[in-house]
């Protein structure tokens, strides 16, 4: 059966709270997860109080912050601050979201962030994407290609390479994939919005000379069939993309070519 | 530990190549329900409360048995594969087994005994 509740030894309890800043006037509550595989605790909740008058607006600036400032163990990802790289995905007032690019003004009352649910985490905001990787090396994200390779470029029509959009733009953040129900219950078997959408992205490539294999590969009621178009992935994504569509449209070439 | 590679765990037994033809039918029996369910309750409903011999002579009018006949069918195979799915998402390894192979079982009952008791209402035993 799916497990619905956390195990006993992932129980969140209450954690430090770290006093307000003096003489600050405009403060605001963080409530942040905490956990480190060294000290053999259950994960807890931190309280911080920032100076919002001296702090950025997007919740990274808030997280280094709090790491620069006030508890330098507090641990997460971040690289490009600017929605590119992808390494900063967490639960931000109960939505994924990738914190550098997502503004405390559109957050109301406290601020509580967690890492991406039901990923396992290495500490703190980190999950564990290791599978998520595996999952998408193994669409093959690449051209693929049997036909000796031209001289200079593969060409593609000004059509063929606007179908691409909407799609290319993924940064792999797994937001989408870490608010999937499904995706929580069969992430062993299912391959996940974020992996599909991907997929998708090379089976429409109109260089692309696989489409039959991609297809084949998909073909399966765990690896594509477990979306049952919640939607989740497309509320939640950071870039806007819509990897519930991408799915749709796998499945409409599946039947396509059986009818 | 097992000492799998990630890719490995991923690829596990690899594609069953199959799955279309599940999603495409139960789509197919859901619209195909969308014009069965009024076109079986209406007759069922009209003779609700009715003796058992205005009911066989409702039944068997071949347009209102075939309809009747084919309702039970659709219906349970689509009962079945919704149920499939769910159960697929839910209950993981053996007792998913189990609990499939039991719905099978239940909802072929269900379109047996429907077709049954429509052919023998409609033949007047």
């Amino acid at each position: 059966m799916v497990q619905l509740t956390l195990p006993k030894n992932s129980k969140i309890r209450t954690g430090k709270t770290w006093p307000k800043p003096e003489g600050a006037t405009n403060v605001r509550k963080f409530m942040i997860y905490r956990w480190s595989p060294d000290d053999g605790e259950n994960p807890r909740v931190d309280t911080y109080f920032l100076d919002m008058d001296k702090c950025g607006p997007m919740v990274l600036d808030a997280l280094i912050k709090i790491k620069n400032e006030i508890d330098p163990t507090l641990t997460f990802r971040r690289s490009c601050r600017e929605g590119i790289c992808g390494s900063c995905a967490m639960n931000i007032d109960g939505q994924n979201h990738l914190a550098c690019i997502f503004g405390m003004d559109e957050i109301q009352g406290d601020v509580k962030i967690y890492p991406l649910p039901h990923m396992p985490v290495v500490k703190d905001l980190i999950p564990d994407l290791t599978h998520f990787y595996a999952q998408h090396a193994s669409i093959m994200p690449w051209l693929e290609t049997k036909t000796n390779a031209p001289a200079k470029e593969w060409k593609q029509s000004i059509e063929d390479r606007k179908k691409l959009d909407g799609l290319y733009e993924c940064v792999m953040c797994a937001s989408c994939s870490a608010s999937c129900p499904s995706y929580w219950w069969n992430a062993d078997r299912y391959l996940g919005p974020a992996a599909l959408l991907h997929a998708y992205r090379w089976i429409i490539d109109s260089r692309d000379e696989a489409t039959g294999e991609r297809l084949d590969d998909l073909e399966d009621p765990f690896k594509l069939y477990r979306c049952h178009t919640i939607m989740n992935c497309a509320q939640t994504c950071p870039k806007g993309l819509n990897p519930a569509k991408a799915i749709a449209e796998v499945k409409k070439m599946m039947v396509q070519r059986t009818i | 530990m097992r000492f799998l590679t990630d890719r490995k765990r991923v690829e596990g037994l690899g594609s069953a190549k199959q799955g279309t033809g599940h999603f495409w039918e139960q789509r197919l029996s859901a619209i195909a329900l969308l014009f069965l369910v009024p076109l079986f309750v209406l007759p069922f409903a009209y003779n609700l409360g009715d003796g058992y011999e205005e009911v066989r002579a409702a039944y068997a009018h071949p347009v209102n048995a075939v309809i009747a006949i084919a309702f039970f069918v659709t219906v349970s195979l689509h009962f079945f594969q919704g149920v499939q799915v769910v159960i697929e998402d839910y209950v993981h390894g053996r007792l998913g087994m189990i609990l499939i192979i039991a719905m099978r079982l239940l909802s072929t009952l269900f379109a047996l005994i429907g077709a049954y008791a429509v052919i023998r209402i409609s033949l007047g035993a």
